[in-house]
């Protein structure tokens, strides 16, 4: 095996909402966006976090693999685990070996060969659409729509399964057009079978005073689940 | 031997010798369905549930307890029949003449029935506290032998709550064989073990059982007279369910008419009851309703027996429990599964009758379950807390497949083991004892071997051990002697007659020993061993804090580095109690287990080198201390996992909270998930579980408001107790604990 080490904020033996079944989630350190509704700012830092090598975080998963009965794995979360394709790829590589499935949480914001060499050992992709526009794609994650739209027809070529997932924000994309987009993109793309409308939570307001810096989106009320109901009705592929 | 209530059973083994499990074998139908068969709770059902819901409203305005009858003795025919609404109720039987009417057990000891009767504003008659003054009860023989050595470490809580004051508990009579056999049948076998002694040598082993023969002779006579007086012939065997359900319940009633100790375990009885059910529910006597009814109003006279206690008793146990546990499932030895349709219908009480504490239903889990069977289970779960698991799959091997839990998770053969019971030790005081060199700081006494103070700067892992080494088997030795003066006296001056009757004569003996605070002493040394330990001294010179500098690993977080030393722990601990030799070669067991006493365990213990402080709270059982979990809620699973069965044959208790959410988003991933976890956490060998899914507000809700949480029923150690019986200190432990959260 080789050297790659892996920058890992944290890991959560017990995941129930990021991916099928009970997940291991293991939080990769570092993140090239700063999407006002993060709720891990701690994980944004590059040179934060412990390294590990994927031998290492391989002989964690092994112990909850009594855990995962037939849906349940690992999955990578941040962070961004993009950012560190090569490793992502190593421990997708043994985890495949031992017989887990694997999972990846992400923004969709890189394309490059690594990604791709990941996305060959990769079982399923959750992928955030944050919006429904351009604009407030830029004001407040980070980086264009084309983007994560890429990354999604890139997936759907290779016929990798996506769960799309919208966190709803108050004010911002709490309205029917932007559900109505997840829902085209969902008749689109026939690799998308599963769609999570999450509510916007304010619990991690606790980090971003922990780390002394502001939360972006303070001042938005928390989504309560009333407006989930109303929205998901729309997505009627 | 035949009989014609019996019409309809196949086998022979059973009738021709009591054999309870062989009738069992050769007759039950296993069900791997879902619950879609369940009826609900019938009219009648209904309302004799509102009726004792008025009663338990009418307890709690009078301070917990009702009535107390302060001029009878409690046994099996001492009072006149008792009834909620005679003509509604289908299964019959009181404790005393009136529900929830508490009568006095004083062969255990005169003072605790004295004190509890005090204490809510009674006066033990004249009469009783006269007769007594002739009499010499099991609190009375304790105390003529204990050395003085043994009453410092009660009085110092390094041993602790031992059985030494009411009875001992922990026996679980096979209730079951009054139904089967009828008790002339059973006295007629017990006849014969008593003339078989005749040819042997009456030394003081034979003349002990001789006379134990006598008597549970005499008290299956009482038994009989006792459903006499409810118009019953139990005599004979049980012709249907509702017999089959009346002599068990008949049996369990004498046994707690006799006997207050603290866990009056119920056994196996669910899949038995189902053999005479599913007869009847063939020859259209009993329909899914009435049969439903039949378990209903069971489990209702469960609810309301009682025993009384003292408000001490009551505030270190949240409430008065008395553990009534039910073991439910689990599987036999030949590959099919024990769980019937009755299983489910013992489960379904908690719905049509509410949740509650009390019996303390357990499941038996194997990986093997039905699926069906597992995920009602876990809807259960997540819908009344009041069901725990334990793991089936370990125990199997031990104790076959017709063993029951007494108490919270103490396995035992049903009618052929029982248990002496041991209380616990605070393992975590022991420690800051060994490093002071035989001084408690709390209590201010010299106790143990005496040694000077450990002299250093820093702790130093090897020497702390070496010298905890002899701490523990200074104790341990004086535990295990202890134990044998407690358990010599209970025999000799408050024997268990109706419920050694319901046993095998040679009867296989466990002496359970228990430890406290295992996550506090495997945290103190990683601290020791991994991170530096200065100890501060007062003023004479004993060790009474920690200075603990820099980082160490915590139990609780699926690192062996310490999960290794808390596993260790229990191993040195029962290594050493096996060296004492037990009364009547009782096989020495321990547990990890503090029931509800772990908040009274710290506060009698000193700060720790894990930086807990002085008189803070243990964690329950053996669970990792509060929120030193960081890598989630299957991590601090495994870390208790790694803690022998071999080593703690009495059980290993845990208990875990999680938020809904934390489960799953749908009610169907919310059962999968938890299904899936409990399947993964005992297939690593773990025993027990108590499953909590609810969210910290709620408790917290209830804390400041307990009058809108009346029934919020929660498991806190290997039993569910109603929230609002918890003290207030207990309640904010409670809401402390970690509760595994959604990310």
């Amino acid at each position: 095996m080789s050297d790659i080490k892996g920058r890992i904020h944290s890991f959560q033996s017990l995941g129930t909402v990021d991916g099928p079944g009970i997940r291991f989630v293991v939080f990769m350190q570092g993140c090239n966006l700063r999407c006002g509704c993060c709720h891990n700012p701690d994980t944004w830092e590059m040179s934060a976090g412990t390294e590990y090598t994927a031998d290492e975080v391989l002989a964690k998963v092994l112990r909850f693999c009594e855990y995962f009965g037939d849906k349940g794995g690992i999955t990578l979360s941040g962070g961004e685990p993009l950012l560190q394709s090569e490793f992502a790829h190593e421990l997708f590589t043994l985890c495949h070996k031992n017989g887990i499935n694997t999972c990846l949480d992400t923004s969709g914001s890189l394309l490059n060969y690594d990604v791709k060499k990941l996305l060959t050992e990769t079982d399923r992709v959750l992928l955030d659409i944050k919006y429904a526009d351009d604009e407030s794609y830029r004001k407040y994650v980070g980086c264009s729509l084309a983007r994560p739209l890429e990354f999604l027809a890139y997936l759907n070529e290779q016929n990798i399964p996506v769960t799309l997932r919208q966190v709803i924000i108050p004010t911002l994309n709490d309205n029917a057009e932007s559900v109505i987009f997840l829902n085209e993109l969902r008749k689109k793309y026939s690799g998308i079978d599963k769609t999570e409308l999450l509510p916007f939570r304010k619990i991690c307001q606790v980090k971003y005073d922990d780390m002394g810096i502001d939360f972006p989106f303070s001042h938005i009320p928390a989504a309560d689940s009333e407006v989930i109901k109303k929205l998901e009705p729309l997505l009627t592929k | 031997m035949e009989h014609k209530n019996w019409n309809g059973f196949k086998g022979e083994t059973w009738k021709n010798e009591i054999n309870v499990r062989d009738f069992i074998q050769t007759n039950y139908k296993e069900y791997t369905g879902d619950d879609s068969f369940l009826a609900g709770a019938t009219e009648r059902t209904q309302n004799l549930m509102k009726n004792i819901q008025g009663l338990f409203a009418l307890e709690r305005q009078f301070g917990g307890v009702l009535e107390i009858d302060t001029a009878t003795v409690s046994s099996l025919t001492s009072y006149s029949p008792g009834y909620i609404d005679k003509d509604n109720e289908i299964i019959v039987g009181m404790q005393t003449n009136r529900p929830l009417k508490r009568g006095v057990c004083p062969f255990g000891g005169i003072r605790m029935a004295r004190q509890a009767c005090e204490a809510y504003g009674y006066k033990l008659s004249d009469k009783i506290e006269e007769e007594f003054h002739y009499r010499t009860t099991h609190n009375d023989g304790v105390f003529r032998a204990y050395t003085d050595e043994m009453r410092m470490a009660r009085k110092c809580h390094v041993i602790t709550g031992l059985p030494d004051a009411y009875g001992r508990g922990r026996i679980i009579g096979d209730y079951r064989r009054v139904a089967l056999y009828g008790v002339d049948r059973l006295i007629e076998e017990k006849k014969k073990d008593k003339d078989a002694l005749s040819g042997g040598t009456f030394d003081a082993n034979q003349t002990r059982l001789d006379e134990e023969l006598f008597q549970q002779i005499a008290f299956m006579g009482k038994l009989k007279e006792m459903a006499q007086m409810y118009g019953f012939d139990i005599s004979k065997p049980a012709e249907n369910a509702r017999e089959a359900i009346q002599w068990t319940y008949f049996a369990y009633l004498g046994a707690i008419k006799e006997q207050n100790g603290a866990a009056m375990s119920l056994g196996r009885v669910s899949t038995f009851f189902d053999i005479y059910i599913e007869r009847d529910i063939e020859n259209g006597v009993l329909t899914e309703e009435t049969a439903q009814e039949l378990m209903d109003d069971f489990v209702m006279k469960l609810r309301i027996a009682r025993h009384l206690r003292t408000p001490e008793y009551n505030e270190l146990f949240g409430g008065d429990p008395m553990w009534i546990t039910e073991a439910v499932g689990g599987m036999g030895e030949d590959g099919r599964t024990l769980v019937t349709k009755s299983s489910f219908r013992m489960l379904n009480t908690l719905y049509t009758l509410g949740s509650s504490p009390e019996p303390n239903l357990t499941i038996l889990w194997s990986t093997a379950l039905p699926e069906n069977f597992k995920r009602f289970c876990a809807k259960v779960s997540a819908d009344t807390d009041s069901i725990q698991y334990e793991n089936d799959d370990i125990m199997r091997p031990h104790y076959g497949d017709d063993y029951a839990i007494a108490c919270c998770v103490s396995a035992m053969k049903i009618g052929k083991q029982m248990q002496f019971f041991g209380a616990r030790c605070n393992l975590a005081k022991l420690l800051l004892i060994a490093i002071n060199g035989g001084y408690d700081t709390t209590s201010g006494m010299h106790i143990g071997p005496q040694m000077d103070v450990m002299d250093a700067d820093k702790l130093d892992f090897d020497k702390v051990m070496e010298r905890f080494d002899i701490y523990i088997q200074w104790l341990s030795r004086l535990y295990v002697n202890t134990m044998n003066i407690i358990h010599y006296m209970h025999d000799k001056y408050c024997y268990e007659k109706t419920q050694m009757a319901l046993h095998d004569t040679d009867v296989e003996r466990l002496m359970a020993f228990g430890i406290a605070g295992l996550s506090v002493v495997a945290d103190s040394l990683s601290a020791i061993k991994f991170a530096d330990v200065q100890p501060v001294k007062d003023s004479k010179g004993f060790i009474v804090d920690f200075n603990t500098v820099g980082d160490f690993p915590t139990y609780g977080n699926d690192d062996d580095r310490v999960d290794l030393i808390a596993k260790d722990m229990a191993h040195r601990v029962i290594t050493e109690l096996r060296k004492t030799p037990t009364y009547r070669d009782a096989v020495h067991t321990l547990s990890v287990l503090t029931i509800t006493s772990n908040v009274m365990y710290g506060k009698n213990t000193g700060a720790t080198p894990d930086g807990r402080k002085a008189s803070a709270p243990f964690a329950p059982g053996a669970n990792p201390m509060h929120n030193r979990e960081k890598n989630g809620a299957l991590a601090s699973l495994n870390s208790v996992a790694k803690i022998s069965y071999d080593d703690c044959r009495d059980g290993v208790s845990n208990t875990f909270s999680i938020t809904p959410e934390a489960l799953g988003k749908s009610e169907d991933e919310r059962i999968t998930n938890l299904v899936t976890i409990l399947d993964g956490y005992f297939s690593k060998k773990a025993h027990h579980i108590n499953i909590n899914v609810l969210n910290r507000e709620t408790l917290m809700d209830a804390y400041e408001n307990p009058e809108k949480y009346p029934n919020l029923t929660i498991r806190v150690s290997g039993y569910a107790v109603n929230f609002n019986k918890l003290s207030r200190e207990q309640q904010r432990e409670v809401i402390s604990r970690t509760f595994h959260e959604a990310i």
